[in-house]
């Protein structure tokens, strides 16, 4: 009797047309197209999403959280790429 | 960095009110109390599915047979995002559902108890999905992101569960004397078990004090049980109910409603296996593992099949 629980994957699911795709959990499956119907099944009973993306998780690459400060700091320095940088002596931009 | 300056981080962290997530530093209590609590809560919505499983093919018209089905697949779906969330915390899918089919993982007393009428459907949505609620609705502003982002989504289908509940009641209270009696009946059954899920009292609960000073409990068992009480009386004059509690009254200085005695030897005889249907709900649960096996056997041998046709191609 098997009772492995097969591969995990990723859920990412958009909740209208045009919306960015949001991670909504994860689902484990032992295909990609299980894994759609699983994904469906379990994040979107009631119409929650317009599209669904999974991904296998072993797949996904993270930046660590330690390393949160050094992996993000050549930006800290780079204030200038703000638009309240520049000075606009009263004009509108509106 | 040693450990005591990291949880000493960690809880600052905490202080501050920000959200933990699977790959931030965490104490080893921490995951493991987190691991204990999540899973435990993933296998009673599983076990959860039993009780009101039993009456599908007993509902009274199509349309309350739909809306429990619909329920009960609820309930599949929530044991499913708590087991997901619990998994980000370094444990695996077989061990946690290992340790509930081999018995040593707990859930929650409530689903030990029998389901004798169609009025124990609408009892358990209003009292005891209603009880669920309002632990959960604390739980979505717990430390623990993955699973207070459960909750959040748990919340928004509970509240269908606590309506369709109610009336089921509310109907059977404007029906015959058989009807309403049965009602009464199923709350008479059902009221104090409601209570008992919110825990020991606050002086009797072992792990209270770790959860809270990590605000993954952000409030006490008996806060969250006052809650309750004060929330559901109403609703039960509203359609003639009555609590089995002849000891409740309203507080009119505290704001709150009194209470009767809680039976806890009742709830720890349940806790420790000694509930009315302890054992057939393990029976029914590792019968259905079992069952199903030659399902998940036959998805991954389509699996494999297909991806060495893939390769081949």
């Amino acid at each position: 009797m098997s009772n492995t629980q097969w591969p995990l994957w990723e859920v990412f699911t958009q909740k209208k047309f045009g919306n960015p795709f949001e991670h909504a959990g994860s689902v484990h499956a032992p295909d990609k197209e299980m894994a759609l119907q699983n994904a469906r099944d379990v994040y979107s009973r009631r119409n929650e999403a317009t599209c669904i993306w999974v991904v296998p998780s072993e797949l996904i690459v993270s930046s660590s959280p330690e390393d949160v400060s050094s992996f993000f700091d050549p930006m800290n320095d780079k204030i200038y790429r703000n638009p309240n940088f520049f000075k606009t002596t009263g004009a509108s931009f509106e | 960095m040693i450990d005591e300056e990291l949880e000493k981080k960690f809880l600052d962290r905490i202080d501050r009110g920000e959200v933990i997530e699977p790959k931030d530093w965490m104490p080893e209590r921490y995951r493991k109390q987190l691991i204990r609590m999540m899973s435990q809560h993933a296998h009673s919505e599983i076990v959860g599915m039993l009780p009101e499983g039993n009456w599908i093919t007993r509902a009274p018209s199509l349309k309350r047979k739909t809306v429990l089905l619909a329920k009960v697949q609820d309930e599949a779906g929530h044991g499913l995002y708590i087991y997901s969330g619990t998994e980000t915390l370094n444990v695996t899918r077989e061990e946690i559902v290992g340790e509930f089919l081999n018995g040593k993982a707990k859930y929650s007393s409530i689903f030990n108890y029998p389901t004798l009428s169609w009025a124990d459907m609408g009892a358990i949505g209003w009292l005891v999905d209603g009880a669920a609620i309002v632990n959960q609705t604390a739980l979505a502003k717990c430390s623990y992101g993955p699973y207070a982002r459960a909750m959040v989504r748990i919340c928004k289908e509970e509240n269908f569960h606590h309506k369709q509940g109610y009336e089921i009641l509310a109907t059977l209270m404007k029906g015959t004397k058989e009807q309403r009696e049965m009602a009464q009946d199923s709350v008479n059954r059902f009221w104090w078990p409601s209570l008992m899920m919110f825990g020991p009292h606050d002086k009797d609960s072992p792990h209270s004090g770790d959860l809270l000073r990590w605000k993954v409990k952000l409030y006490s068992n008996d806060t969250l049980r006052q809650r309750f009480i004060d929330r559901t009386i109403p609703q039960a004059e509203n359609i003639g109910l009555t609590i089995p509690d002849p000891k409740l009254k309203w507080n009119e200085q505290a704001k709150h409603y009194e209470h009767g005695d809680i039976d806890w030897e009742e709830f720890y005889n349940v806790i420790n296996g000694r509930g009315i249907c302890n054992k057939e709900r393990m029976r029914v649960r590792k019968k259905a593992h079992e069952d199903g096996s030659w399902v998940r056997d036959a998805a991954e041998a389509y699996a494999k099949k297909h991806s060495s046709k893939t390769v081949e191609a």
